[in-house]
Parts: C-alpha cells; structure tokens; sequence
C-alpha cells in the first residue's frame, strides 16, 4: 500500500468527517435543546446548495454568491421552524418524525419545481481550484483543504459561543431545563428559532461546499442526513463535543476503509474473494462501528446529560 | 379490543375477498393487480403495527425486512431454485434472524436512539444490497415466480390474489390472537409502563425482542410475496423512504388496531396511484409533482389526524371508542 495513497485518503476522510460535522451539529442542538427530531435536517443541505448554486451564478463571484447564500439559508431556516416545526416540539418523536418526512417530500418537490429535476454543477474559481503539495510529491485539491478549514473555523467557532458567550449559555440552560429558561423571562420562542435557524446555516454551510465537489439535486442531502444520525448516535445526542468527534471517525473510517478493506482481505483470502467482499464490508463499516460502540455504550460516547 | 374492530376487519376482508370476480365481470385486471399490491403493503404495515402501535417501538427500518425476504427470494432463483417450499421458508427464516440481531442490539436503546439505530441498520443493508454486483447491485435483478409443485400457479392472477389475500387474513388473525395473548399483554403493557413491568418481574426486553423479531418476520413474508408479484428484486425495497411509507400507513389507518393499517395502505396507495392524476385534471404536467401536496397532507394526518381511518370509522359505526389511538412514546 501505498503511504502516500493512504495520507490522500486520510486527508479525504476527514474533509468528509467534517462535512458530516456540520451537518449533525445542526441536528444535535436541535435535538438537544427542543427535543426535536428533524429528518427534514437533509433538505437544508439541499437547500443550502441550491441558494449557493444560484447566487453564484447571480453575482458572478463564488465568495459574494456564499455570503448571500448564508444569510438566506438562515431565513429559510427560521421560516421553516417559524411555520412548521413549532407545533411539532410538544408531540411526540413518532410525530415528529412523519411530519418532517412530510417536508422532506415537499422541500423535495418545491426544488424540482424551481430549479428543475436535472442536476445542477456549481464551477469553482481558479483560486480555489488548485492543488497544493502537502507533503512532498503529494499534491492535494486546495478546495478540500479550505472545507477543513472552514469546518474546523465553525468547529471552534461554535465552542467558543456555546461555552463563553451569553448565547452559549442560554443554549445551555435550555437544552437542561427550557421551561425554567423561559420562566426566567428568556424569550424562549426566539431562542429556539435562532437555534434552529443556526443548525440550518451549518447544514446549509455544508451543501454548499458540497456542491463543487459532487453535484447539487433534489434528495441530495438524505443519504448525509442518515450518516449524521449514525454521527450523533455515536457521540451522543445532544453532544457537540461528541458530534465532532464521532463525526471525524465516522468520516476517517468510512474513507480510509474503503481503500483499505479489499486491501486488508488479500491477505486473508484469495483475489477475487477479496475484490467481492471488500466494497460490501466497506459499505456497511460504520454500521458495524456504531453497533460495536453501542454494545459498550449505549448511550453514545460523550452522553449530554439530558441525554 | 372491542367488537367494532372485528366486524369493520371481517368486512374490510369481505372486500378484499369480492375484488377478483368484480375485475372478471367489468373486464379491468389492472385493478385486480393493484389490490395485490396493496395487501402486500398490508401485510408489512400490519406486522410494524405489532411493534409500533401495540409495542410502542419506533421501528424506522421496517422495510429492510421486506428487502430480506425479497432477496431471499430473488437470490435462490438467481441459483435456478423456484421451489416455493424452499424460498419461503428460507425468506422467513432470513428476516427472523436478522431482526433478532438488529433488534437485540437495537432494543438496548430507547426513545430516539432507537428511531435512528433501526433506521442505520436499514440503511446499512441497503448498501449492502448496492454493493453486491452480483445480484445486480444498484441495478437490482430479476427473479422468476416461486413455483409450488403445481398446487398453486403464481402466474395466474387469481391464484396469485388469494395466496396473498389468504396471507393477510391469516397474519391478522394470528396477530389478533397474539395481541389479546398473555404474551401481547406484557407487550402493551411495557408499551404502557415498562418499568413498572420490570418491576412485575417480567423481563421485557426478551418480550420486546420476540415480538420485534416476529414483526420482522411477517415483514418478510411479505417481502417474499413482493418479489414474486414484481419479478423483480431491487435495493430499492429497502430504501429507507419506503419504511418511512409502512410507518406512514399505520398511522394513517390507526395504529394499535390491526385492521387499521390494512385500511392505510389502502389509502396511502390509492392517493399514490390516483393523487397525480387528480393533480393531471386540475392542472396540465401538474401530476408528476404530487409529493408537493402528499407532503402537507401527511403533515396534517400527524397533525390532526388522532387514531386515523380506522378512528373515522369507529366513530361512524356508532361508539367512539377504541383503545388504540394513545399516543405516547
């Protein structure tokens, strides 16, 4: 095996931790604070992409198209919580999980209409289209190098605020006890949107940069919704700390694995044994992950106390 | 239980029973094809019903059961095995398994850890289902009709309806009996107040796990049943929107009621089948964008909708009662 193949992947796997970072950090302080399950979480990623895509293309600059997109993505955040998912915080998870099943078909459809059912590809500038040497003779996409970057700013960024500021503390408060938050005269209504709408901009975040690298479509975001889920299952709900975490291991195990696995099995078994279970074990490594940690801990690694 | 609920499911069956002669007489075997259909989506949502209505298990990976027994199914024919004796047996005991594997471990959590747990298995069998080239990956692959040494002919349309319709009146009335059981007892009554259970001394995890697995079972069952009426196997049985559309069904129908879920799946797939073509009247390529107004009524069945289709008839056949639309988690 290649060493140099392996730090390719490696770089790669935690780009996609990170990417996977900011998706459940959305869905775990919602989780944490509102006791909310969102699966319309996905559709954010989607919608995210999409405004970026678009806004893009309207300013004609990559870095003016996302710093519209952000502000916009927060607005469709906070309408979003503002009309549908506020009646939904005092039912039940089974509820909702059907009503925002629901809105995953709708935030669906309503893409379709707009920007049509075929794939969008969003460029990017030649700045950002490079690669740089990160060690000698190997040469990496500059662009990927940004999205970890950009992730680990919101990483750190999202600590300081949850952990040194009044806001972080209110999230704190309310995601212990948020009647007592509200009977304290905080105006736990806005709270709860600005929050949700904040996990949106991060999703959204991620769609955006997601977009370059793959393509932007409807249902985009679902298949990286259900990974966030195994993230924050894993670190424990309600968790930022154990969302980052999970999330870099969920991303460095999945990629890496993928090149390793066939790899690993040749020892083990012949050629052809090994090229057909190789990609099925890959596929299902972090399910057997999550399981494996769930046997220990079945409440994740880093439980929120209000688990 | 009250009487209500056995009369409205022996006259939903009575339905069932009559479609084939009607599709005959009017000259629409269509119809007849689509009803199969429908039962087999019955028979998946009555058996989630078991763990989600009457258990109060959030299972969001219920479809991955259909996807075993339809792979079970597929991949025996794949070997050129057709026997029906074989392939069913084998479905069964396939889906068995895996849900006591993915229930035992799934059934250490609670509350929304299992919700997502189940969905995460699901999805890891999808992958698994795409990643084995084999069998079609992706692309999925076709599968012949089980054969049954001549004593049923499931390429006969009617032969092929009663099988299924002789499946679901059999899965209702064995779960019936189940539910009102000593065994469905306890499985209420943890749905109800586990701890209180545990403390009663019963071990509810192991009754919790049996009837996860015997709800994984019946699933399928119809899983198996599925393949033959599509011959055709796909991951796509498995797609995590397809558990999310069982789930779907049991609430809309009522769950906790058994013949309630018949009565969603009814509905569900007759809104999927007809909802674009209303759409098509109203509006012009208006159709293919039906999600966009199945979506808010599922948001409004959740929202409103208390104790579902089955409620609605309850109610109009006279007293308001039934046991099953508690909701809690």
């Amino acid at each position: 095996m290649d060493p140099l193949l392996l730090l390719e992947q490696a770089f790669n796997g935690l780009q996609f931790g990170i990417m996977l970072f900011l998706i459940a950090a959305g869905l775990t302080l919602v989780f944490g604070i509102m006791d909310m399950v969102n699966l319309a979480h996905g559709s954010l990623v989607m919608i995210g992409a999409y405004l970026a895509t678009t806004l893009i293309a309207w300013t004609g600059s990559f870095l003016g198209g996302l710093a519209l997109a952000i502000p916009a993505t927060f607005a469709v955040g906070a309408l979003v919580e503002v009309v549908a998912l506020r009646t939904l915080y005092r039912r039940n998870h089974l509820d909702q999980v059907l009503a925002t099943f629901g809105l995953i078909l709708f935030f669906n459809e309503i893409v379709r209409i707009v920007w049509g059912p075929v794939s969008l590809y969003s460029g990017l500038p030649d700045y950002l289209m490079g690669h740089v040497e990160i060690f000698p003779d190997a040469p990496y996409p500059v662009f990927r190098l940004v999205i970890i970057a950009v992730g680990l700013s919101v990483a750190a960024a999202l600590y300081l605020i949850v952990a040194h500021t009044r806001l972080g503390m209110l999230i704190r408060a309310g995601a212990s006890n948020n009647e007592m938050v509200g009977a304290l005269g905080v105006n736990i209504k806005s709270l709860f949107t600005f929050v949700f709408a904040l996990g949106a901009v991060f999703a959204g975040l991620a769609g955006m940069m997601l977009g370059p690298l793959t393509s932007v479509e409807p249902g985009m975001g679902e298949p990286l919704l259900i990974l966030a889920f195994v993230v924050i299952i894993i670190g424990g709900i309600g968790s930022i700390r154990g969302a980052f975490i999970a999330a870099i291991v969920v991303g460095l195990v999945d990629t890496v694995g993928r090149v390793m696995l066939p790899v690993l099995l040749r020892a083990f078994v012949d050629d052809a044994a090994a090229d057909t279970a190789g990609p099925a074990l890959a596929s299902m490594l972090i399910y057997i992950l999550m399981a494996g940690i769930l046997v220990v801990r079945p409440q994740g690694l880093f439980p929120a106390r209000t688990g | 239980m009250d009487r209500r609920q056995i009369w409205l499911s022996l006259a939903t069956l009575a339905l069932f029973a009559v479609v084939p002669p009607l599709t005959v007489i009017f000259d629409q075997p269509f119809y007849m094809d689509m009803v199969a259909r429908i039962m087999v989506f019955a028979i998946a949502a009555v058996s989630l019903d078991l763990i989600l209505g009457h258990g109060g298990m959030v299972s969001f990976g219920h479809a991955v059961y259909m996807g075993i027994g339809a792979y079970a199914v597929g991949i025996l024919s794949y070997y050129g095995i057709d026997n029906g004796f074989l392939q069913i047996p084998l479905a069964l005991a396939a889906s068995a398994l895996i849900g006591l594997i993915f229930g035992a471990m799934s059934l250490r959590t609670s509350g929304v850890y299992f919700i997502m747990i189940t969905l995460a298995f699901a999805q890891m069998l999808y992958f698994l289902a795409i990643s084995l080239e084999e069998f079609g990956g992706d692309d999925g692959m076709s599968s012949m009709r089980s054969e049954f040494a001549g004593l049923i002919d499931l390429n006969d349309a009617m032969h092929f309806y009663y099988l299924v319709f002789a499946v679901l009146a059999g899965v209702l009335f064995c779960l019936h009996r189940l539910v009102l059981s000593r065994f469905g007892m306890v499985i209420r009554a943890s749905r109800t107040n586990e701890r209180r259970m545990q403390a009663m001394g019963f071990p509810t995890y192991r009754y919790k796990l049996a009837a996860f697995t015997i709800a994984g079972t019946i699933c399928g069952l119809a899983g198996a049943l599925f393949a033959n009426l599509n011959e055709f196997v796909s991951p796509d049985v498995m797609h995590w929107t397809h558990s999310g559309e069982i789930m779907i069904m049991v609430i809309m129908g009522g769950m906790g009621t058994l013949i309630g879920p018949v009565l969603g799946a009814t509905a569900f797939l007759l809104l999927e089948e007809y909802l674009p073509q209303w759409m098509e009247m109203a509006m012009t390529d208006a159709g293919e964008h039906w999600a966009i107004i199945m979506g808010p009524i599922l948001i409004a069945i959740v929202l409103f909708g208390r104790g579902g289709i089955h409620a609605l008839l309850a109610a109009s056949l006279g007293r308001n009662g039934n046991n099953g639309s508690k909701r809690d988690d």
